[in-house]
């Protein structure tokens, strides 16, 4: 039993002498009273001894907990193609009403995701988001999760609705960027039981033919390092 | 005026009582267990049940158990679980559902496991997720899990039916809703059923098109049953239907969610039948029309045109600032202050009202409101032609018109309320059309009149049998553009024609394409008269019936009353408060232009009117006009001639009625609210500037003052027309009669902006009897037809059986704009030179 207990077990004693009024706070001795004006230092004393507690941001960043609900990405399949295909549940599922996707189709010359629908606009607006993560939950594709980075504060109200390409993840080694045809002879299933593992030679040729320039073909990849 | 719904008939039923789920319920004999159902509130769920169309009973998700009694009256029940949509209520039959009894549950969960066997499941990428009775029933009464773990059927997807229809025939659940309304509702019989078993699919004939008949789709399409290329006006209530996302349109494809839409009832705009529609929009901005219902007007169903044509407001020459013409000669943004001022100044100086020496010369104002405005609109129209410009050229008529038009329906339309209603056309022992093409001209008029085939008698009165006529089996009678009024006096008594029409409730319907007939009108009232037959005038245009009722017509006041009556101008002066009316007779449409061109005017006021619909040269009369003020929603060629443009909202911004050919009030609340005001609310503010309050401010203002008018007295009234049929003049030889009508999707300016429906259009031919081409030598298929202007229309040739000497043309599709090009009406000689 800690001392306050004991303060709580006095007054519910006195609570049936109402006719006395007496100070709540606990009563010391004489001893007690004399150290009463220094009382206060211990505390500090106490503290100089223990581990620092204060985390020296933005100078030093701390990384968050592996779960931690950061900002949003839209990932994508190894071979480039975005994994969102703007069915808004994300929206639906959304309380605070911060999601805003409106869909398309996907042509033969424009293919952004697997199948017959991408995201052709996706917004979020982190003045509303409360980081609650249902949207994670509702996603049918795993194209939307969140990441750990928590900086999230800006200037104005209009930088702070983050855009498609603002959450799309990085294209990483070996990744093509959309939009290219699917790998050919798989539909969209394919994708999602994760079959597809990297981008083959058909849609590297697509890209070369219609984006020769594209930063993200082995060619001009190999110049960029060349360059670098 | 009108009645808002039809009589009730009181006749005895003969009903019958059973006994749903414990619950005593007693339904008119012939009733199906799933209506009675529904009369107690048991919900059962169901997928191919429509209350509109013929029991199916395809797809068995509405099972139920049934015990019926016997001969001997002993209540028995059946082996196995019965389709409740298909089997008729009997007395003391007790049903159970899948409330009470677990059999029926099973088979309700066993059939929902078998349709979601083959289903891809794929609701997030399709546009039905949300809505989708598959998807809520599989929830509600389906199994928690599924027990399928192999692969499905696939098919390739989505299927173009037409450039607007998309088939996806992995998510059909056979439930042939769609086929049977292409067969029952539509006659545009185009997919059924194909292969049996797992491999059952909804498609169409893969076999060689046959031959070209004319009615072909502008865009891609699946050929239909026949093997020709699908295409149909009626095609996009299957979308609606299909209670999966089996059938999809075009133009909504992956645009948004159902908890993304705002929904608003509505009126549509495009036709005159008052269609009741729900308008879906997202931030502003309209992403899909679909039907609602209204059994005593559209039932559920409306043409493609109500339901995909509504991209013309939204685009980017929507005007949102009044614009006034500068001394650059340039079109600058005005506030409306400024522009209001502006646009005072010059009526006020061209009406002759500024108060100095000028006003003697001044020579007047005319004003063309067009034919798509509410009645609201159409009455501030007129009254401010009347009070504040003190004339009475107005005439919302841009279109073919004439007189003898005028006096027909002041005499027998305007202000006479509720007339002949759907249901009576759709109960009509006999019908006869003249000047009027129900399925290109009526939409959803011809729906009802399909709905009564195989009973009603449907005579035509027209050059050919169009596809939409053949359609209801009607019976020609062969017409040469200009001799309709010949037609009807040729229907004497003791003919078969006449005898038809003398049967009880039999209807006479005229389409404003009559006007252009002399003497037809005249005609058609004295044939009513012969036979007994009711009449019903069915315009295009949403706005004309309303602004009959509202007086905007030069000869015609509010309520049917006659400009020209002494008694009836006092009466709505006393109304109005003002110490007159204008005595002197308005001009109509046609001759406001030609005034307008000829300089005999100082100014025009100019609604929504399309240059390029109008035979008489608009353009001209603009462009030699002192002032013009043009009320549009876009930027329209007016906007190149006119000095001052306010901008007006569109139907759909905008609180109004439209009365529909019937003389019902088709009320319609603002479905999307921005700072858009309507025509009555600009022309309010313009006349308060001209120093006139017209009270017409708001749609209850006008709805006080046209309930106080009331409709015409007695003596009140125009006098019914009692022309005589022109004689037919002898034209070159190389001259044939031009016949023509608009067809439904077309060019026209509330379709701009939509290619999915433009697609879906019929491309444009020329139509010959054979006999007609032979003489005139058509080579290679194609004739060259030339009227009044240089410019003349080249077209491919489709041989028809038809009246001989006549030519006919779409009025205003691709590459056949009539009145532009030709400049010439229906009933005009044109000269046609086949091939090159």
């Amino acid at each position: 039993m800690s001392e306050s207990d004991d303060v709580w077990k006095v007054n519910r004693e006195r609570d049936g002498e109402a006719q006395r009024f007496e100070s709540n706070f606990p009563q010391y001795g004489p001893v007690g009273r004399a150290f009463a004006p220094v009382a206060g230092f211990g505390v500090t004393l106490r503290n100089f001894f223990r581990p620092t507690v204060t985390e020296q941001y933005p100078d030093k960043k701390t990384p968050a907990m592996p779960r931690y609900h950061g900002r949003h990405q839209l990932n994508r399949y190894a071979d480039g193609l975005e994994k969102c295909i703007g069915c808004e549940l994300c929206a639906w599922a959304c309380p605070a009403d911060a999601i805003y996707v409106e869909a398309d189709s996907n042509t033969e010359d424009k293919q952004y995701s697997p199948g017959e629908r991408y995201g052709r606009v996706y917004q979020i607006n982190y003045l509303r988001c409360i980081f609650c993560g249902l949207c994670i939950e509702a996603c049918p594709t795993r194209a939307l999760t969140m990441t750990n980075e928590y900086e999230l504060a800006g200037p104005t109200r209009e930088g702070l609705i983050y855009e498609k390409q603002d959450l799309l993840a990085p294209l990483e080694d070996g990744m093509l960027q959309a939009p290219h045809p699917m790998v050919p002879g798989t539909v969209d299933d394919d994708y999602y039981k994760g079959d597809v593992t990297k981008v083959v030679k058909e849609q590297t040729e697509w890209v070369r033919e219609h984006r020769p320039e594209d930063p993200t073909l082995p060619e001009n990849q190999k110049q960029e390092a060349g360059r670098g | 005026m009108t009645s808002t719904a039809d009589t009730a008939t009181s006749e005895a039923v003969e009903t019958v009582t059973l006994t749903i789920d414990g619950t005593e319920v007693t339904v008119p004999k012939g009733t199906l267990i799933i209506r009675a159902a529904e009369q107690v509130g048991i919900d059962i769920p169901r997928f191919c049940d429509h209350p509109l169309l013929a029991p199916a009973g395809a797809c068995r998700q509405c099972l139920v158990d049934v015990a019926a009694p016997d001969r001997e009256g002993n209540v028995r029940a059946f082996p196995k679980p019965q389709a409740s949509c298909t089997m008729q209520a009997m007395d003391g039959m007790i049903v159970n559902t899948q409330h009470t009894s677990d059999d029926a549950k099973r088979a309700q969960e066993g059939v929902m496991e078998l349709l979601l066997i083959n289903h891809p499941l794929d609701c997030p990428v399709c546009d039905k997720g949300g809505e989708c009775p598959l998807q809520n029933q599989a929830l509600s009464h389906g199994r928690p899990e599924s027990r399928f773990i192999d692969v499905k059927r696939v098919f390739e997807k989505p299927l173009a039916l037409s450039s607007e229809i998309l088939l996806d025939r992995e998510r059909c659940v056979l439930c042939q809703r769609c086929t049977r309304f292409s067969k029952e509702i539509a006659g545009d019989a185009f997919i059924d059923l194909q292969n049996r078993g797992a491999m059952q699919q909804i498609g169409t004939f893969n076999e060689e098109v046959l031959n070209f008949d004319g009615y072909e789709p502008i865009g891609v399409a699946a050929e239909d049953e026949s093997g020709k290329a699908f295409s149909s006006y009626y095609s996009g209530n299957t979308v609606q239907i299909c209670p999966v996302g089996a059938l999809t349109s075009a133009a909504y494809r992956f645009r948004s969610r159902p908890f993304d839409l705002v929904s608003a009832p509505g009126i549509s705009e495009h036709d005159s039948s008052g269609a009741a529609i729900r308008t879906d929009h997202r931030r502003g901005k309209i992403l899909r029309r679909l039907s609602d219902n209204d059994p005593v007007v559209n039932e559920e169903w409306i043409t493609d045109k109500d339901r995909f044509a509504f991209a013309w407001q939204n685009l980017s020459d929507r005007l949102t600032r009044p614009l006034v013409r500068g001394e650059d000669g340039e079109l600058h943004e005005a506030s409306w202050p400024a522009a209001i001022a502006r646009a005072a100044e010059g009526l006020r100086a061209a009406a002759g009202r500024t108060g100095t020496a000028a006003d003697k010369k001044a020579k007047g104002v005319g004003v063309l409101p067009g034919g798509r405005i509410t009645l609201e609109d159409a009455y501030a129209y007129q009254k401010f032609a009347r009070v504040a410009l003190g004339t009475n050229d107005i005439d919302t008529r841009t279109r073919i018109s004439s007189d003898e038009e005028q006096a027909f329906l002041g005499a027998a339309v305007a202000g006479t309320g509720l007339g002949v209603t759907f249901s009576d056309l759709e109960k009509a022992p006999a019908v006869l059309l003249a000047g009027f093409e129900p399925e290109d001209e009526g939409g959803v008029v011809f729906l009802r009149l399909r709905k009564s085939w195989g009973t009603q008698q449907v005579l035509t009165v027209a050059p050919f049998l169009s596809r939409g006529a053949e359609k209801l089996s009607a019976t020609l009678i062969e017409t040469v553009p200009g001799a309709e009024a010949a037609a009807l006096a040729a229907i004497k008594a003791g003919t078969e024609t006449a005898d038809a029409l003398g049967q009880d409730g039999a209807v006479i319907v005229l389409g404003e394409r009559l006007a252009g007939s002399p003497g037809a009108l005249s005609e058609a009232l004295r044939l009513a008269k012969r036979t007994g037959a009711r009449l019903a005038w069915i315009p295009r245009r949403a706005g004309e019936r309303g602004a009959l009722e509202a007086g905007a017509l030069p000869g015609l006041l509010p309520g049917g009353r006659d400009a020209a009556s002494a008694s009836a101008r006092q009466a709505v002066a006393d109304a109005w408060g003002v110490d007159g009316l204008p005595e002197t007779d308005g001009r109509d449409a046609d001759a406001i232009i030609a005034a307008a061109a000829a300089r005999q005017l100082d100014a025009l006021v100019v609604g929504g009117v399309t240059p390029s619909d109008l035979t008489a040269d608009l353009r001209k009369a603009l462009d030699r006009v002192g002032f013009v003020v043009s009320l549009e929603v876009r930027r329209t060629e007016v906007a190149q001639y006119a000095d001052v443009v306010l901008p007006v909202a569109p139907p759909s911004e905008k609180p109004g009625t439209f009365v529909n050919w019937e003389g019902r009030l088709r009320g319609f609340a603002t479905a999307i609210r921005t700072d858009a005001i309507s025509d009555h609310r600009a022309l309010d503010f313009l006349a308060r500037e001209l120093g006139v309050d017209l009270k017409v401010g708001t749609v209850s203002d006008v709805n006080e003052q046209l309930a106080a008018l009331g409709a015409a007295g007695k003596g009140e009234r125009v006098k019914a027309p009692t022309a005589k049929a022109a004689k037919a003049s002898a034209g070159a030889s190389d001259e044939l009669v031009l016949a023509s009508w608009h067809l439904l999707v077309d060019e026209g300016a509330l379709q701009d902006g939509e290619p999915y429906l433009a697609g879906t259009g019929r491309t444009a031919v020329a139509r010959l009897s054979q006999a007609t081409a032979e003489r005139i030598g058509v080579k290679d298929g194609v004739v060259t037809v030339s009227g009044e202007r240089r410019s003349s229309i080249e077209l491919p040739v489709v041989i028809t059986p038809m009246a001989d000497g006549v030519v006919w043309l779409p009025a205003k599709s691709p590459g056949s704009w009539v009145a532009q090009e030709l400049g010439v009406e229906p009933g005009a000689r044109v000269s046609v030179k086949g091939g090159i």
